[in-house]
């Protein structure tokens, strides 16, 4: 899991070749979002940031699932053209119950998500 | 949201993976701005054409699709001319994508006819309160506004989904009570010609994404409230204005003044004209058609030209079809040196590039070509715009 605060615009803020966020000042800058869930609040950018994730999707560089606070059209239309479950409007906030690190099962058809190793220290 | 039962059959996947995605993208677009159900539409225009603009990424979504769209549809301007490319400075690998995003949307059974005008096009003729699914911030607004049709603006794969469905979410500015204007702007001065895309400039900046109600001191042609709405959509977000007394909703509706108003001076609309005005650059191009040239504005540049010779670049972007439909008034424009672009504009084209300043006559241009481009950009009337490109006199060299 890879959380940020920070809004994303798949086109210029990732890489579609590597996965990697290039955008510096961005609090994900260097990290991978590939294979992972990825939680932040909402896309933003260009609309051609539908099919960035469409073309992270063909890389193999992905991530396995997106969270967020509450979609807008691009990351919900990226995420139907490239197959990547997408849940948001969670009943909890998922920024208080989850951490980097921590392994969920997303079931974006249903719009919920199961915490694997909740820490009930929270 | 309430699908009938074809509409689930295709959201089971039962009519193949294509339509599947399409309508889970409608259906998504409509749970996020909580629409009842879907319409059916009588056109769409899709965005994401250049090469430019939408890359690998966009050419592998569209080529991996498959079937056929249900209402005629048509595209957004691409990185080229289609035809003429050669005389661009386009490179040939540039070319063969941009040729390869085009054949792919024709696969689909697009019109692949590439403009942000698609209102003069045969085929898409647009009524009063038709429903659509446009993509083009310009034309998206010249159909709300100057026709009365109702469209949101559409991203690239939604516009591309409704195409495949004939059908749309039915949110936004399908609705009745989104169509009211929420700010009214009275103009104290009177204007003509490209005032309009310095009008659009400067209010587009004020409104965001709300509809303004316009008070005006003249009536405009359809082809300056063209220049207005384009303008609007580029500084802000506006997909739908209304002038007093001039565009259809405010005579067949009619509509309370807004609570909120704003007033524009003559000083504001000539802020415009002094952006970069200052900055003479020998390696300058002169571009208008943004929006594309209708027949009206293509003999009024052809009549400023005749018995001239511009010394740069000059580019008329329009349509094919409005291209070929006046032929004689294009020959008249390119016995002047300047050419007429077609398929394309200023904007998304990557041959802007190679210039180091950019001239044009349409608010919109002057917002985009700076970002886009990476050129500055300074903005003028059609005539301001001739007189730039050389005063030369074809018959008297002096």
């Amino acid at each position: 899991m890879l959380i940020t605060g920070d809004s994303i615009s798949f086109l210029g803020n990732v890489d579609p070749e590597t996965g990697i966020v290039v955008e510096p000042g961005h609090e994900l800058y260097n990290k991978s979002i590939k294979d992972k869930v990825l939680v932040f609040p909402q896309g933003k950018g260009s609309t051609v940031g539908s099919y960035v994730l469409y073309q992270l999707s063909k890389n193999d560089v992905a991530p396995a699932a997106m969270i967020n606070i509450e979609s807008e059209p691009i990351v919900a239309v990226g995420a139907i053209i490239s197959g990547i479950p997408l849940v948001d409007k969670l009943d909890r906030d998922p920024y208080t119950l989850l951490k980097n690190g921590c392994r969920v099962k997303i079931d974006g058809s249903n719009g919920c998500i199961e915490i694997k190793n909740y820490n009930h220290q929270n | 949201m309430h699908l009938t039962k074809e509409e689930e059959q295709i959201l089971n996947g039962e009519h193949g993976e294509t339509l599947q995605k399409a309508i889970e993208i409608l259906v998504a677009l409509g749970d996020i701005y909580d629409a009842d159900g879907l319409i059916p539409i009588k056109s769409a225009q899709i965005a994401g054409v250049s090469y430019k603009t939408i890359g690998d990424a966009g050419l592998e979504w569209i080529s991996d699709l498959e079937g056929e769209v249900k209402v005629p549809a048509i595209l957004n301007p691409a990185g080229m001319d289609l035809e003429n490319w050669n005389e661009m400075d386009i490179s040939k690998d540039f070319a063969r994508k941009q040729q390869e995003i085009i054949d792919a949307y024709r696969k689909l059974g697009v019109n692949t006819k590439c403009t942000c005008t698609p209102y003069y096009l045969e085929g898409f003729d647009t009524e009063y309160g038709d429903h659509l699914a446009w993509s083009e911030s310009s034309a998206v607004s010249y159909a709300n506004s100057v026709i009365g049709a109702r469209t949101n603006r559409e991203g690239g794969p939604s516009a591309l989904s409704a195409a495949l469905i004939g059908k749309t979410a039915n949110y936004g500015y399908h609705l009745d009570e989104n169509r009211i204007p929420d700010v009214s702007i009275t103009v104290e001065c009177e204007l003509t010609g490209s005032d309009y895309g310095a009008l659009g400039y400067q209010t587009g900046m004020m409104v965001g994404n709300r509809v303004p109600l316009f008070h005006l001191k003249n009536t405009p042609s359809s082809d300056e409230l063209k220049a207005l709405g384009a303008s609007m959509a580029a500084t802000g977000a506006v997909a739908l204005y209304h002038v007093d007394g001039v565009t259809p909703e405010t005579q067949n509706i009619g509509f309370e003044q807004p609570s909120e108003n704003i007033t524009i001076e003559a000083d504001q609309i000539q802020e415009v004209y002094n952006t970069n005005s200052d900055i003479q650059n020998s390696d300058e191009i002169i571009a208008l058609g943004c929006p594309h040239c209708s027949g009206d504005e293509l003999e009024y540049i052809a009549q400023l030209l005749d018995n001239k010779q511009v010394d740069r670049d000059v580019w008329i972007c329009t349509s094919r079809e409005v291209a070929d439909k006046n032929s004689q008034i294009i020959d008249r424009i390119e016995k002047s040196g300047a050419m007429v672009v077609c398929d394309t504009c200023m904007i998304v084209s990557p041959a802007s590039e190679n210039y180091n300043m950019m001239m044009v006559n349409s608010g919109k241009a002057l917002n985009y070509v700076p970002g886009m481009c990476k050129i500055p950009s300074k903005f003028g009337s059609i005539m301001d715009c001739i007189r730039e490109a050389g005063d030369n006199n074809r018959n008297n060299k002096n």
